[in-house]
């Protein structure tokens, strides 16, 4: 981060040498904590104090329809977490859809970035902006039309696979299938990740290419030796929001089945079950308690993927 | 050995000839990529046009179409392509049987019947393009599409208008002036970005509830007036890379930081002012986990994706309305989209890749 050089108001015929420097600072402080104000007063209204109230909340039984009841229940919310076989249902469904689309949500938009980023293609940026263009679709627009495409009778896929002789699954009515149906839809959102994946493609300096080049290694061994390391910070950017996305994971699987977790249970997501007990069932105590547990294992996993990153992450500039 | 060299210097292709194979190679390979991955485009934008009966007709051709008839003595009959002994010839089944059917030729018919020997049930039947257009107009009636457009594109203006004018102070304020604890201030401005949403939530649920803004929308407008960390960190980037210079001038004329922000700044850093704006635009035309808990059961109040969930599953058996409806909620974002695309995209490697 730079530290910017202010520029301080000159106000002409002003007071002594000492007390005008200290003024002037005094006053520098003074405008830019007005500046930031909006952020400072959402911070408190809609950041910090309701992090502080969700956190007592979940030592509650909190429910909005009847504030009167509310009172401290102690630890029971977070012993709840360790025997509630719905939790173990959400966690084992967001595990399962993490393990595919974590992998393919990073080297999906890797390989079309190698694409669009390859000096052969002709009208780059027709092809750039056509990958990224699904990207902005509304998430439930995206679900009507895969949930055409994924028909199971008049859907374009089965009907591709019934080609080829396949008898295609019944993707969302599915419990097998609806995972893999879901990680389907997401490949119209790899825009994001492709485009930072490019710029970091774009970075790696064309010296080093050639340096492979005149070394003899081949382009098996230019990508996996330069490439992947040189862009390895992007790599591990896009992991980490990949992760927390997967735990956020909620408008896909809501309007699937519209909040239910249909088809028996499978798509109930973490984030759903979570939604489901605080505005479902009104149980804001034990929400605010499942929120607070997904805060927790977020911040570990990215204290985690931070500590690993010495390994494999390689910052050409040294870390900072 | 002047053999081998001979070789070497005479490959099989010549090295612009291998570029232009490249060329030809790596475009074919996009080309089928990108028509694979926009495929579900196409399949919505056919289906809309498709009646049920023609959804259900899976052996049909892809486009929507009709079987096509011939009117012979008053009635209309289907007709086929039929394989006779000068060749295949397009006729109207007029008589079906089992093993032979009787048909009449529409270039012909003077002739009268022909007898053909065969199944007709394995004969090609022949479609006329005929697209279906009543999906678009019974989608929009049904959902009431008119009034979740005009709620969500109501509801991103003004939040659009909150969270341009707050990201753009608070992001001038981290870049032009130095006060104690900035920098500490900036890590926990960009500490926000991942903490999860949901940490917080519950008790803003409970917080606008208790002072009567529940079932408004209020909670979906008003919190945008309070800047957000990305839009600053975009907008504080930015606002870096102008020159110093030009503040120093206009503060030596005695202009105010508020004179210097909108009349030296401003103009300046349109594109990344436009690029937040469209951010914000997308993000809010998409926004779904807001509007589901704050509007639930204010049906005059919903937003698009409310608004369309409602009918997915009535729809999912319906696929030509569906398919109508969600091109209709796509066509605004996805034309702004190319519109804007350049800024749009400059603007995501801004906040994406840099720290």
């Amino acid at each position: 981060m730079t530290v910017s050089q202010s520029v301080v108001p000159t106000k002409p015929g002003g007071a002594g040498k000492e007390s005008k420097g200290l003024g002037l600072r005094r006053r520098e402080a003074k405008w830019g904590l007005i500046f930031l104000s909006p952020w400072l007063l959402g911070f408190l209204i809609f950041t910090l104090l309701p992090m502080l109230a969700s956190l007592t909340f979940s030592f509650t039984n909190y429910n909005p329809t009847k504030p009167a009841e509310m009172s401290f229940v102690g630890l029971s919310n977070y012993a709840r977490l360790f025997n509630d076989v719905d939790l173990l249902q959400a966690i084992s469904v967001t595990l399962r859809f993490a393990l595919i689309s974590v992998p393919l949500s990073l080297i999906f938009p890797l390989l079309l970035a190698l694409l669009v980023n390859s000096k052969h293609l002709l009208a780059k940026n027709v092809f750039r902006t056509l990958f990224y263009m699904p990207y902005m679709i509304p998430v439930v627009a995206g679900v009507m039309v895969f949930g055409g495409v994924l028909n199971s009778e008049s859907g374009w896929l089965n009907r591709l696979l019934a080609m080829i002789g396949i008898q295609g699954p019944n993707w969302f009515q599915d419990a097998n299938w609806v995972l893999p149906a879901l990680v389907i839809m997401g490949f119209w959102g790899v825009g994001n990740t492709m485009l930072t994946m490019l710029s970091g493609l774009q970075n790696v300096p064309t010296e080093m290419y050639e340096a492979a080049k005149v070394d003899g290694a081949n382009a098996f061994v230019t990508f996996f030796k330069i490439t992947i390391p040189m862009i390895s910070p992007v790599v591990f950017y896009n992991l980490i929001l990949s992760l927390i996305g997967t735990f956020q994971y909620f408008t896909q699987a809501y309007v699937i089945s519209n909040g239910r977790g249909d088809p028996g249970g499978a798509t109930l997501f973490y984030n759903l079950y979570l939604y489901k007990t605080a505005f479902a069932f009104l149980d804001m105590g034990y929400g605010s308690t499942l929120a607070w547990a997904m805060f927790i294992v977020v911040l570990l996993l990215t204290v985690f993927l931070f500590q690993t990153q010495k390994r494999w992450v390689y910052y050409a500039g040294g870390e900072d | 050995m002047a053999a081998t060299t001979t070789q070497i210097k005479k490959p099989l292709l010549s090295w612009k000839q291998r570029e232009i194979l490249s060329y030809i190679g790596v475009t074919l390979l996009g080309l089928v990529v990108v028509v694979i991955f926009l495929m579900p485009l196409g399949y919505a934008a056919v289906t809309a046009f498709k009646s049920q009966e023609q959804i259900r007709d899976v052996t049909g051709p892809l486009l929507p179409s009709l079987p096509s008839k011939y009117n012979y003595q008053g009635k209309d009959y289907n007709l086929y392509e039929v394989p006779m002994p000068d060749g295949t010839r397009t006729m109207a089944l007029v008589k079906a049987g089992r093993e032979s059917s009787e048909f009449v030729d529409p270039l012909n018919p003077d002739a009268g019947l022909v007898k053909w020997e065969g199944r007709w049930r394995t004969l090609t039947p022949k479609y006329e393009f005929s697209p279906f257009m009543e999906n678009f107009e019974r989608a929009w009636n049904q959902i009431s599409l008119g009034k979740l457009f005009v709620n969500t594109f109501a509801i991103a203006i003004w939040s659009m208008i909150g969270t341009l004018i707050s990201s753009i102070l608070v992001a001038y304020g981290f870049a032009r002036f130095r006060f104690p604890g900035k920098k500490v201030l900036f890590m926990i401005l960009i500490a926000t970005i991942i903490l999860p949403g949901q940490v917080t939530l519950i008790p803003q649920y409970a917080f606008f509830r208790a002072i009567g803004w529940g079932g408004t929308w209020w909670p979906l407008i008003i919190p945008h007036f309070f800047a957000n960390a990305y839009n600053v960190f975009l907008l504080r980037q930015y606002f870096l890379g102008i020159p110093r210079e030009l503040d120093e001038a206009a503060m030596m004329d005695g202009a105010s930081p508020f004179r210097i922000l909108i009349s030296v700044i401003l103009p300046q850093s349109m594109p990344a002012v436009t690029a937040v704006a469209m951010f914000h635009f997308f993000w809010s035309w998409n926004d779904f986990y807001t509007p589901l808990i704050y509007l639930a059961g204010k049906e005059d109040l919903y937003t698009i994706s409310i608004g369309l969930t409602r009918f997915n599953n009535v729809y999912a058996v319906q696929p030509g309305l569906a398919m109508a409806a969600a091109l209709m909620v796509v066509a605004l974002p996805v034309a702004l989209f190319f519109l804007a695309q350049r800024q749009f995209m400059q603007g995501i490697v801004v906040t994406g890749v840099e720290k």
